[in-house]
Parts: structure tokens; sequence; C-alpha cells
């Protein structure tokens, strides 16, 4: 049985507060903590998840917090093949801070990277709190926009795995792509070197440029 | 908002962003704040649409620029060329704060030397110097020598140190010892120990010995070269650390004025007013342009030159990335003139553009034409933003008002000064020195 491993950066973005750490909580510990700090110290959380004949590792990089106040790094989605943008059904506000981190995914992420818009905190409405943002909305965002799209609760679990689920099984279908490998060799400096171009390197085009583009 | 802080640091340049980061894994509750709408201050790495509007008057629209050299946002172009020794102190800051695992780094192809109007690849060993057309013969067997020296020494063992004191024989002297000629003292001083003019000559050696060891301990670390430098610009590093920064509770406040700077009867600082209202803090870390009244000129002024080309530098076997030294002595100088050259393998251009950033520090009034020599070298030159910086640091230590401040970042080719700054305003601000230490693992979540 084929078991590669296919690392997937996947970042999150969305206003504060919209459950962002809580659905890759639920994700990845299958565990919900209410009024939840801001993660600190984490660089980025990894969990596995079996797609058939092959594994992804999805490496989940969090904000930490620097969306507060405008002021996320270019660094955060470079090379991202995967972004969660996440509003929170029952603010109306956040999706529309939703719609701008899409814009922004288009114009400043890769060009094949897969965007999920979900649409968080369903549990609220279930327990008869008041939608603000309507489901045929989102969607037609997502149809517009070449979006997968979930309505999720990550305190009760509800579509939360479909999510990761969902991307998963879209970075399946593209055709294999060098299998990046950001969170090996964490004990010293990632060298590329043209010399011994490196499979696992992250951005093979760049690694082979060397040999000749004289 | 209102809140209280442990530490705030104004502006994102490199300095600042490894201290907060470094403070914040401490436990220090950070806030860091940049006036600027993006990070990395004067250490920044920006699009070529933003190097027309920082250099030259008229503006160019961004279709005429990517007409002419491709997608606007493939640039990253460096405002301070620097490269990472690959055994300097950065290397070690950035392994052991795991910032590695944000940036990925190659190694730069080639180190070379312009010697009597020809350029020379640097020999960064006994093999490569006895092999190089940079010395005759004899020479070549003197440096040999010389260079089994350095390898050979142990500080505890003196039969190894062959009669030489490196605290009170100058490095002249040991030239003298080993029989080494002016253009080889040349290479050595100005393209091994990296010294940006003659002045070291008349002191003491040990500065010079760890400097050369430095050189050839990073070009062994990977063999081709001993500098690194990280993909798509230097520009990563700041964010890579503020990331760290930001993931140990550090808040973050790009574009944010400082209004107001407040400080206690006793003249201390204590905290600054934002559009977001105030934060205090017993201690401020800082750039200079934050506090110019309390920042002085060093009296050196650097030009750079940031040179677009569409060819590799010639003579360099087409490298695509390489850094040239044109030592004073060869072109009638007192500062060498540094010639820092990059490439689409490095994610800093469009596919098929160079980079070729040229600095050196000023001595006269024409400082356009002191960068010619280096321009000869480099063909044909598409583009040319040229700017001067003069270069500041503090006026006092920062312990009767709590301000920290930072030096400029200077002509030298690597980072082992900003690194020796991060040092110490570390120890002024802390009491103790910089310990560096592995993060736990505990915190690398990883099934």
């Amino acid at each position: 049985m084929n078991t590669s491993v296919t690392s997937i950066k996947l970042v999150l973005l969305g206003e504060a507060a919209v459950g962002k750490s809580s659905i890759v909580l639920r994700f990845v510990s299958n565990d919900f903590a209410e009024n939840k700090e801001p993660t600190i110290g984490a660089a980025f959380l990894t969990q596995r998840v079996n797609m058939g004949d092959h594994t992804i590792k999805f490496e989940i990089w969090d904000t930490a917090g620097q969306e507060r106040f405008a002021s996320l790094a270019p660094m955060y989605y470079r090379n991202a093949q995967a972004a969660l943008v996440v509003y929170d059904v029952t603010k109306p506000q956040s999706f529309i801070k939703a719609r701008h981190w899409v814009k922004e995914l288009h114009e400043q992420a890769s060009r094949d990277i897969i965007i999920a818009l979900v649409g968080n905190k369903l549990d609220i409405i279930e327990n008869g709190g008041e939608r603000k943002v309507a489901r045929e909305e989102a969607e037609n965002l997502a149809q517009q926009e070449g979006l997968l799209f979930f309505e999720t609760s990550a305190k009760s679990g509800s579509n939360v795995n479909e999510v990761f689920l969902g991307i998963g099984q879209k970075i399946s279908l593209k055709p294999a792509q060098n299998a990046q490998d950001g969170g090996q060799g964490s004990s010293g400096l990632r060298i590329n070197d043209d010399s011994r171009i490196d499979l696992r390197a992250p951005y093979g085009q760049s690694s082979a440029a060397g040999s000749c583009n004289c | 908002m209102d809140e209280e802080y442990d530490v705030i640091v104004l502006g994102t340049g490199l300095t600042e962003c490894i201290l907060s980061g470094l403070l914040s894994v401490d436990g220090k509750k950070v806030l860091h704040i940049d006036k600027q709408d993006h990070y990395g201050g004067e250490s920044a790495s920006v699009a070529l649409s933003q190097l027309y509007q920082k250099f030259k008057q008229n503006p160019v629209s961004k279709d005429e620029i990517e007409t002419k050299f491709g997608r606007d946002r493939d640039w990253s172009v460096d405002l301070i060329p620097k490269f990472l020794m690959a055994d300097g102190e950065l290397t070690k800051i950035l392994v052991h704060t795991d910032v590695t695992r944000y940036i990925d780094f190659k190694q730069v192809a080639g180190s070379y030397v312009y010697n009597k109007g020809k350029i020379y690849k640097v020999p960064a060993n006994e093999l490569e110097a006895i092999s190089s057309p940079l010395m005759g013969i004899f020479e070549k067997r003197r440096m040999k020598r010389f260079l089994e020296w350095i390898g050979e020494y142990q500080e505890d063992n003196l039969r190894t140190h062959q009669g030489l004191d490196l605290d009170k024989n100058t490095m002249d002297e040991v030239y003298y010892k080993f029989g080494l000629g002016a253009s080889t003292k040349d290479f050595i001083g100005h393209s091994m120990a990296l010294w940006t003019n003659d002045d070291y000559l008349q002191q003491p050696a040990r500065s010079s010995f760890e400097r050369i060891v430095l050189y050839l301990q990073s070009v062994a670390r990977y063999g081709k070269s001993p500098y690194l430098y990280p993909l798509y610009g230097l520009g990563e590093l700041p964010q890579g650390f503020a990331r760290l920064s930001a993931i140990y509770g550090g808040t973050y406040m790009l574009n944010t004025p400082v209004e107001k700077v407040l400080y206690g009867e006793d003249g201390k600082f204590e905290g600054v007013t934002t559009k977001e209202g105030t934060a205090r803090a017993p201690v401020v870390i800082a750039d200079p342009t934050y506090f110019p009244e309390k920042c002085k000129s060093t009296g050196q002024k650097v030009i750079r030159a940031i040179c677009v080309l569409k060819h590799p530098v010639p003579n360099t076997g087409n490298a695509d990335s390489v850094q040239l030294i044109i030592p004073q002595s060869q072109v009638g100088r007192q500062n060498d003139i540094y010639v820092a050259v990059m490439s689409d393998s490095h994610n800093v251009v469009a596919k098929g553009h160079y980079l070729a950033i040229v600095s050196t520090i000023i001595e006269t009034d024409k400082p356009h034409i002191e960068l010619e020599p280096a321009f000869k070298l480099l063909g044909s030159i598409e583009e040319r933003f040229m700017g001067i910086a003069e270069l500041f640091e503090p006026k006092e230590s920062g312990a009767a008002d709590n301000v920290y401040l930072s030096r400029s970042y200077d002509s030298s080719s690597h980072f082992e000064s900003m690194t020796d700054d991060v040092k110490d305003i570390y120890f002024r601000v802390t009491g103790h020195p910089l310990v560096l230490k592995k993060r736990s693992q505990e915190d690398e979540e990883d099934e």
C-alpha cells in the first residue's frame, strides 16, 4: 500500500473571535474550550488525514493574534496551499471581513491556493440564536470565487472534519505536486542547495532554477 | 486600549523584531508598534513599484513597470543588502528560536574579490589557495602555512601559537611573520576578515583572527561560500521573528504612528499614546527614527545603489548569487565597495533578472562617482535606484530614561554587528546576558 505523505500548509484567516483556533482544536484534538484564550507558543499544529491511498499532513498556521490590529505579515500566507476563511454566522461584520480576506488571498497568495469559506458558531442558531449571515449569501460568494463552503460548529464538532476532508479531497484531485515539507528540519537551518536538489525542498521550481537560468 | 505591558518596542526592523521575539519567549508582555504599514522598517524588502516611489522623482505606473520587469509582486528588493554568515550569530539565533521553521535559506553561490582589474574567487581553504590564480607559487606556500596556523591554533596550547600573541601582536605583524605580500594581505583582510578599511592592520590580531575563523567555518558548513540568503529576501527575517513574538503573546500594531511619548517626573519612560489609546510599560526599545533627539550621527554615511540587470555579473561563472568585494587599496579609497548579487533563484526578482546592490561608505562630495568602479564590473544596467543613508547611534545607554535605542544598519556585508547590537540591548534591558537555548519541544505539537 502506498503510504505517501503530502504536507499542506494551511493558514487561518478571519476576524478575531470567530472561532478560528477552536475549529483547529476540534479538528486536531476533538476538543473544545469555552472562552478559549489565544494560543501561546505553538508555531503551528499538525494533523494527519488518511485519504485512501495516501496521507495528508496538515500543517496549520494560526494567526497568533496578528490579525487583531491588521498586522498579519505577508510571510503568513506565502506558499500556503490551503486557507480557511472563517466568519461567525451571527456577526455580519465578520462576513464582510471574510470577503476582504478572500480578495487579499487572491491577490497575495499562490494562484492555486484552495480556500474554504467557513461559517462558524452554527450551534448558536441551533439553540435559538439569530442567524445574521444568510446561507445563500455565503454560498454565492463561494460560487463566484471558487471556494469550498461549510457551516460548522467548533463547539459541537458539527461539520468540522468535513472542512479538512473537503480540502484534502480537492488537493488529492490535483496533479501530484511536490510534497512540501515545511515541518521538517525543525532542528536546523533548511538549506536549499542547488547542487543537491532536494525533492522535499518546499519550492521545487526555485531549487531547480539554479542549475541553468543564465 | 489602555493596557499595561512589560516592554514596548517601536519599529519592526530586524534588531527590534529579534529583541521582541526573545523577550516574548522570556515571558515578557510585549507591545510592538510600527508607524509604517509593513514589517521591516529600514531592513524591509520591497516590491519594484515601492522602489520607484521611494527613489524616483517622477511617478512610473505599475503597468509600465510590469511591461519592463515582469510582475511587480515577484520582486522583493532589500533596502539594506547583507548576507548571513553560515556559522554566524544570526544563524545561531535563528536555529535556537526555531524561526528557521518559517524561512528557507539558500547558499550564496560565490564569494569574489577584485584584484588588479580582474575578479577572482576568494580561496577559502588550503586546497583552493593552492589552485588560486590570485597568488604566485611561493606566495601560495606562505598562504598555506598561514591557513594551517589558523586551523591548528589552540588557545591553551602555546606550541600552536608559533610565537604569536593574538592580544599583543598586530595583524600586520602576523602577516609579516608568514611573509605575506600586499595583495594577499588585501584579500585576507578584506574578503575573509571582511574589514572595510585598513585600520585593523595596526590593531591586535585577535579580532582579525576570529573573523577569519568565522569565515572559514562558515565556508566549511555548506561548501560554496560562507554566505546564506533567505528565499524572498531579507524582509522575511523581521517577519519571522515578529511571528515568534506573536506566538508567545506579543501584540502587533502596524500603521500606528506614535502620537506622544509619556515620561514620569523622574524622566523615565512610561508609555506611548497612539490612535488606539495609551499603552504603558516601564521600558521602550526603538530604532533611531522614533527618538531622533536621543541619537547622534556616527559621522558615516552609506551610499547604496540597487541595480537591476538582465544578466549575471560578468566573470562570476554565471553565478545566481555573489558577494563581490572591491578592496579600497585596489581603487584608491579608504573604504571597500561591496556588491551583493541575487537572482530569481532566491525569489527576489522576476524570472531572468538579477539584482546587484552596490554600497560603500561615502568619502567625497560626489558619492555616486565613488561607485563607478563597481558599475563598470556589472555590464549594462537596466535600472538604478540610489540612496544615501546617514548612520545613527544612541547618545545614551538608556539606563537613565529606560529608552533603549538600536543602531542604524551599517555598511558591513553581514549581520555580525547587528547581532552584537541585539545582545548589547538585551543585556542593558534585562540585566543579564543573552543565553541562547533551544525552545522546549513540548511546544511543538506533532503526533
